[in-house]
């Protein structure tokens, strides 16, 4: 079991609140997952040739200041053992900065507007350890974590980066996901841990690397993906939502003239304002829905 | 005897859910107490209203979590919103109606009494239901009276996927199309009686726009191994 929570803004008001509704919604998920806990917030877009990472060291206190020095790129914010930092080249030379001067850190995210923030620990306390009430930004996914597959750690929490201003965090379980990691592997994808919704991931940075769109990658899962998967991708423009064909795991959308809203249950929604009077809907099992902003405009 | 009831209302925003499930079981314990109860501020909670055993009637107004009036016996419970998993799940008499949409698994297991939709039902909806009657006015999604064993089950709408998939007795009426039937599950002759069965259903669910001689029927052949008295030896 875990929880899934997505928001997205369609009005200024829920985009300033968007980190407080956030946190509310996480909060409401603890009963699904108390062992970790985790966002992807989309704000903030760094200027075009420019590239944001957020970074997770596993080293208390570290020094962020020299940490962004070695890879010539500057602070935007440290929150906990993260720490965003804007870097003035694309994405991949970006990442082989980090690689090359701290191979011992973890790139979390990279892209312009994403930024993930993952830890153990109840998702309140994660909430507040990470400070995430005060946040602003056009969407948000968050994920609380009830381990089945794997340990219980930061990298093994969600969500999962998939790629530029991808992500995803997943509630189910993949059973065939040995298989498919050795399949990526000798595609290139690479991994560092042994939890299935990491493959999943690198399953969608793979499919979409061979030029796919989101929407086919997704249906790629309904054929090679094998287990019990309700999917929440993030993207820089809104988010896609999948579940497997028998729909074991529950996921439930609304939409109000102020915010699109999914999670795995309605309380999760109830916390939001209006929330009693919002259009209310039950992703069909086995469809691919993409909500973004071009939609909703 | 009393023209009007007034209703006890409890505002779940402030009352914890325990103790509005135990105030509704001490009415069944005590036998006596508020008849009418109006519960508000529901904010998808799970579990409201389950185990009840008194006739009192319920009205729900929000939408509901996991489970509400589960294991139902005798009352009358009505959710003026939509219900998530397993809405009167293991009911065995009375009434639970939803005036919107259910999630999965509507009505499982359950024993007796009618449960209305009003709205759409999800996946698995009657799934394993052991002689309750459920009345859904829109569509019902896959696997929906998968193993169901008696009782009936009465769709306005569509059905999904997997209709009656190793169905026992029960009886599936659909007006609208079946994506596909289950395995062992069939189609089979609206009879009079059968009429007669979905126009007095579609009366105590309180549709009246629906003619009862729109559905077709379905139900098991009895060609599972199941029925074939040489695997009696297997149970």
């Amino acid at each position: 079991m875990c929880g899934i929570v997505g928001l997205f803004a369609k009005s200024p008001v829920v985009e300033e609140h968007l980190g407080a509704h956030l946190v509310a919604m996480l909060a409401q998920m603890s009963d699904r997952g108390p062992d970790s806990a985790g966002v992807a917030v989309y704000r903030d877009p760094a200027a075009e040739g420019l590239t944001k990472l957020t970074l997770y060291s596993p080293v208390a206190n570290e020094d962020w200041r020299a940490v962004a020095a070695g890879i010539g790129g500057e602070i935007d914010s440290v929150r906990a053992s993260h720490a965003v930092v804007v870097v003035p080249t694309d994405a991949a030379e970006a990442e082989a900065r980090v690689r090359a001067s701290r191979g011992d850190l973890r790139v979390m995210s990279a892209g312009r507007v994403i930024e993930l923030y993952k830890d153990i620990g109840l998702p309140e306390v994660f909430a507040e350890t990470f400070e995430l009430t005060d946040l602003q930004g056009s969407h948000a996914l968050g994920h609380t974590r009830m381990a089945t597959e794997s340990r219980v750690t930061t990298e093994g929490s969600h969500p999962f980066s998939t790629g530029l201003d991808l992500c995803l965090v997943h509630n189910g379980s993949l059973s065939n996901h040995n298989t498919l990691r050795r399949m990526l592997r000798r595609e290139g994808i690479e991994f560092q841990t042994e939890n299935d919704t990491e493959v999943a991931a690198g399953y969608l940075e793979w499919s979409l690397r061979e030029g796919a769109t989101l929407e086919q990658a997704l249906e790629g899962c309904l054929d090679d993906l094998d287990g019990f998967y309700t999917f929440a991708v993030g993207t820089a423009d809104g988010f896609a939502v999948l579940r497997d064909p028998i729909a074991c795991k529950p996921a439930v959308l609304a939409e109000t003239d102020d915010w699109v809203a999914m999670a795995s249950e309605y309380h999760a929604i109830a916390v939001l304002p209006g929330a009693d009077d919002a259009r209310m809907w039950e992703p069909e099992p086995g469809v691919v829905y993409v909500r973004d902003m071009a939609a909703i405009a | 005897m009393t023209a009007t009831v007034e209703a006890e209302v409890v505002d779940l925003a402030v009352t914890p859910l325990r103790d509005l499930n135990q105030r509704l079981h001490d009415v069944a314990l005590a036998g006596e107490g508020p008849s009418s109860w109006r519960i508000v501020n529901p904010r998808g909670a799970h579990a409201v209203a389950c185990g009840l055993d008194a006739e009192l009637d319920v009205e729900i107004h929000g939408h509901v979590g996991y489970y509400c009036a589960g294991m139902n016996k005798l009352a009358t419970v009505r959710v003026r919103g939509n219900a998530s998993t397993g809405i009167a799940e293991n009911m065995m008499s009375g009434l639970v109606v939803v005036e919107g949409s259910v999630s999965q698994s509507a009505g499982a297991t359950a024993h007796g009494g009618l449960l209305v939709v009003h709205g759409d039902a999800a996946a698995r909806c009657g799934i394993s239901m052991k002689g309750v009657d459920i009345v859904v006015r829109g569509s019902v999604g896959h696997l929906s009276a998968f193993m169901a064993q008696t009782g009936n089950l009465v769709v306005c709408g569509d059905a999904g996927d997997a209709l009656g998939d190793s169905i026992y007795e029960a009886r599936l009426y659909v007006r609208g199309s079946v994506a596909g039937l289950g395995t062992d599950c069939i189609e089979k002759e609206m009879r009079a009686e059968h009429v007669e069965q979905v126009r007095e259903l579609l009366e105590r669910a309180g549709i009246d726009d629906v003619g009862a001689a729109d559905f077709r029927r379905y139900g098991s052949a009895r060609q599972l191994y199941n029925f074939t008295i040489d695997n009696a030896g297997a149970y």
